[in-house]
């Protein structure tokens, strides 16, 4: 019987030091002599710089120097994109805007001083005066003959314009039997807001002609390349490490104007630099969320079958692209049809500049607005057809034999049941009897809404010829003399847990104790590629290049072993600390394997000492995790006001490596979902002034907030990597905002209404009902 | 200005800005980092140390405030290398992922167990409405507390 870690409920490796306080986020390093930096940032949405005084800010005791936008032309490059679409409008974009500013926040001038009080006090000198300039912030008045223009060097404020069509459109226009549903969907902007903030230090030695960038990103080894493109400073002698990260949730998957200049005011100075955002400068100057208007047209049979379902995406893509602005919204066209195979799609996407911050990933990154599109069109559909949403959804579904599944967007879906999920949450949530209570409860003028929400999301990004700058993982593993385990991963976990996962992974097919297994990812000069931790891949493809790795690990110690027992390679088991053959007649310790393989006195034939392996994991598709999940809501008849009673969920990630972890992914990805169903909303007013810019107007659900979310999952696995996982970490983000708007718009039945956007506070729920009242 | 703190038992004397920040003082002259800064406002509860007992948002009172006064943060609550039931129960029940809002979170739970030993799963929800948590949906944190007050015996 071999040892089982793999699937187990093993607690995390990285927690010790972190509920200890003794973990070393990028703000706890100190380095000899360092400086610190603070930017100036605008206060206009869009302004010409008439001319900066920077004087008084110089005098202050203790500032060393002061930055601007045109200190950097020629020495530092612009931040990058890495989207490539076509005919995409790319505008330059300078680390420290020279003469125009485009957002709030953008970043002017940066103050580099002996410490943070000393160049905040130094910041709130710099006088700068501005040309105000005409503002557009609405993405559709952007896209208005008359209005201004983000950037005057393009004839618009069209950034691209993709379409994706599939199966025949003109059948659809053409059948007059269809029903067709309209519907207008705001999925509006949103802050990552990661409890850590971002921060940086860069140091950079002339001698050597260095840099060294502590960096809180999910991609240290993207960044490394982008810093040694934009700093000019050779790539063999550009390190990036990444220490603890505090949250990230896509909003540091990312390369940053102030890595950039923390990078370049290193080099200057010959001392390191450290940055550290403040909450603020969060809210206004790290990427942001979602942000489209969609504008849906549904033809539906009168059984409830879709045959077509056409979309036209207005995604609000801010001033200036980070490094996939514009690639989200595409994900969105991609992932349209969800778990439905309908036949003809017609999707528009427009990507708009206006002057606000950059949106890019966040949490789901394209796909929960894909997501949040088609089960509301489920949901029309059957208020429409009178018919139970349930049903609707069953007779939409393929069956599982369909599978793999080509679907008219041209995605390719691996392997999936979704009928099984969505029998088992109506179990487990007990649907029909809900359905009573509802019924009952009207008639007392209570009103209960039950909300479903069945998900396909695409993950393990992903195969290399549709991503944008490589899909493919690294992983090495590494038997060292003492026979301990060290892994290296090129993936940047940053709360997720697979320092743990990847453990279990290596301990379980070594057959060794998982605390002999250490991993380490996040160093560049450590680990020697990778791409980083995003779109959920980190196990199904970094995993799954341990997994590889580890392979060519036990074969090569099979020789080894093998050469010792006398017996064939192929015939010996890992397990229990031994190789052993597998009637056990014949073993030996896994230390000793090691010892053969280090000390090296007697080689197998054509072996090299030494058990260090590695693999490049190139996924050949994506996977496409999915789930059901059932809300159920009370909505308040007096003041509006929607109390989340009940949450159900079960989420088919594949193989399941740890279920601990699982249901922290799922836990923390339903609080996300749910917080922009009901409370989250980053504003801008008509002059592009952002007003949530603080934790105080910015609503992050606090935990009286939820009820006990009732979780559980079926393992359908992916062929498409050796581990069969797929992937979680977005799964609940992705499944629970349209649960939460089905149930809400469902208990809203008795008053008519059809449709309300989210957050779903309750002044707008308030003002439904009295709609509804006076119309009566 | 001159003060003198005890911080995790030990007191010390320091010559600090009247404006530095308690946070600040904490982490860069007494060079205790597991006490972080998320929000500056008094929301995020990340700052969150034991003032006289008392969980206190470090990033809005000033090391002055501070003098004569004894100082608990997350370094100092494991006692002789063993984990405090918090600890443990955060560790076992998965109630943190980036560890960031961690200490903060489970010194707000500190203070939480002292007034109320045995709380239901509501006045845990309810007791840490000071402390922001972006990874976990509190679910975890919820049940980590719940380990930490079973395990204490009280």
């Amino acid at each position: 019987m071999r040892t089982k870690i793999l699937g187990e409920r093993i607690k995390r490796k990285e927690d010790p030091r972190l509920i200890r306080g003794g973990a070393h986020y990028v703000d706890d390093l100190k380095l000899d002599g360092m400086l610190y930096m603070t930017f100036v940032r605008s206060v206009y949405a869009h302004a010409k710089i008439k001319s900066i005084n920077d004087a008084a800010a110089r005098s202050v005791h203790g500032v060393v120097d002061v930055l601007r936008g045109r200190d950097l032309e020629g020495k530092l490059g612009n931040v990058p994109c890495a989207a490539g679409l076509e005919g995409l409008k790319i505008p330059d974009h300078p680390c420290l805007a020279p003469d125009e500013v485009r957002y709030v926040g953008e970043p002017i001038v940066a103050i580099v001083a002996r410490d943070r009080y000393i160049a905040e006090d130094a910041a709130d000198k710099v006088e700068i005066e501005y040309g105000p300039l005409p503002v557009v912030v609405n993405p559709e008045k952007a896209l208005e003959k008359d209005s201004p223009l983000v950037h005057s060097k393009f004839a618009d404020n069209v950034a691209f314009v993709a379409k994706l069509e599939g199966g025949d459109w003109k059948l659809v226009e053409n059948d007059k039997s269809l029903k067709l549903i309209k519907q207008r969907f705001i999925n509006q902007r949103l802050a990552p807001a990661s409890m850590e903030t971002r921060g940086v230090i860069a140091s950079y030695s002339s001698g050597e002609d260095a840099l060294t960038v502590w960096s809180s990103t999910q991609i240290p080894h993207l960044l490394k390349t982008q810093l040694a493109v934009m700093t000019g400073v050779d790539e063999a002698r550009c390190r990036v490490i990444t220490p603890e990260v505090g949250g990230a949730f896509g909003s540091k998957l990312n390369v940053y104007a102030e890595e950039g200049v923390a990078s370049f005011a290193s080099k200057k100075l010959g001392k390191p630099v450290k940055w550290i955002e403040g909450r603020r400068e969060n809210m206004q100057a790290t990427i942001h969320g979602r942000d489209q208007i969609n504008d849906l047209e549904v033809y539906v049979k009168s059984d409830g079958v879709v045959a077509g379902l056409r979309c036209r995406i207005i995604a609000d893509l801010g001033a200036y692209h980070q490094l996939l602005t514009p690639a989200i919204p595409t994900l969105t066209a991609l992932m349209i049809l969800g778990c439905y195979n309908i036949p003809n799609v017609w999707v528009e996407t427009i990507g708009v500049f206006t002057n606000k911050m950059a949106t890019d990933a966040y949490r789901g990154a394209g796909r929960p607005e894909a997501t949040y599109i088609i089960e509301r069109a489920m949901d029309l559909v059957a208020n429409e057809l009178n018919l139970d949403p349930a049903e609707v959804r069953q007779r939409n579904f393929p069956s599982p034999k369909d599978f793999p599944l080509t679907l008219a967007t041209g995605v390719d879906y691996d392997t999936a049941n979704y009928q099984k999920t969505l029998k088992k949450v109506l179990k487990a949530s007990g649907y029909s009897r809900l359905r009573k209570e509802q019924e009952r409860l009207r008639k007392k003028g209570k009103y209960l809404g039950i909300g479903l929400s069945t998900y396909v999301e695409i993950c393990a990004m992903g195969p290399s010829s549709r991503m944008p700058a490589g899909g493919w993982e690294f992983g090495m593993v590494r038997v060292e003399p003492t026979a301990k385990v060290t892994v290296y991963t090129g993936t940047s976990p940053h709360g997720q847990g697979e320092e743990t996962s990847f453990a279990q992974i290596v301990a379980e097919e070594l057959g060794i104790p998982f605390d002999n297994v250490t991993v380490y990812h996040g160093d560049t000069s450590v680990v020697q590629h990778g791409i980083g931790t995003f779109g959920s891949r980190t196990t199904a493809v970094g995993g799954a290049a341990i997994f590889g790795a580890v392979q060519k690990l036990k074969k090569k110690m099979a020789r080894f072993a093998a050469f010792k027992l006398k017996v064939k390679p192929g015939e010996l088991i890992f397990d229990g600390g031994k190789l052993q053959t597998a009637d056990g007649s014949k073993s030996i310790p896994f230390g000793e394997v090691v010892e053969a393989a280090y000390y090296a006195r007697q080689l197998p034939p054509g072996v090299e000492p030494g058990l260090t392996e590695q693999m490049v994991f190139e996924p050949p598709n994506y996977t496409f995790p999915f789930g059901a999940h059932v809300a159920v809501v009370e909505v308040d008849g007096e003041t509006g006001e929607v109390q989340l009673r009940n949450y159900y969920c079960v989420d088919d990630c594949g193989r399941i490596l740890n279920p601990l972890l699982v249901d922290g992914q799922v836990h923390g990805g339903l609080a996300q979902g749910i917080g922009q169903a009901l409370w989250e909303d980053h504003v801008y007013d008509e002059n592009g002034q952002l007003i949530t810019g603080t934790l105080m107007d910015y609503t992050l659900p606090k935990a009286h907030h939820f009820p006990w979310f009732e979780t559980s999952n079926t393992e359908t696995r992916t062929p498409v990597n050796p581990l069969g996982v797929k992937g979680v970490g977005e799964a609940g983000t992705i499944g629970s905002t349209p649960a939460i708007v089905n149930a809400v718009v469902d208990a809203l039945k008795p008053f008519g209404v059809r449709h309300l956007d989210m957050p779903l506070k309750p002044e707008k729920i308030w003002r439904a009902m009295k709609q509804a009242a006076a119309q009566a | 200005m001159k003060i003198r703190v005890k911080i995790n038992g030990a007191w010390r004397e320091d010559d600090v800005a009247p404006r530095l920040l308690l946070v600040h003082y904490l982490r860069e002259v007494a060079g205790l980092t597991g006490t972080h800064i998320g929000c500056e406002t008094s929301i995020c509860g990340a700052c969150t140390v034991l003032v006289g007992g008392q969980a206190v948002k470090s990033c809005t009172m000033f090391a002055v405030q501070a003098d004569g006064a004894e100082i608990t943060t997350i370094e100092g609550l494991a006692k002789d290398g063993q984990l405090h039931p918090l600890q443990q129960g955060f560790w076992e029940e998965h109630g943190l992922q980036c560890g960031f809002c961690t200490p903060g979170m489970i010194l707000s739970a500190h203070q939480l167990l002292a007034r109320n030993p045995h709380p239901t799963r509501e006045e845990i929800r309810k007791g840490l409405e000071g402390n922001l948590c972006r990874c976990t949906g509190y679910q975890h944190i919820v049940k980590a507390v719940e380990y930490a007050a079973k395990a204490s015996g009280k």
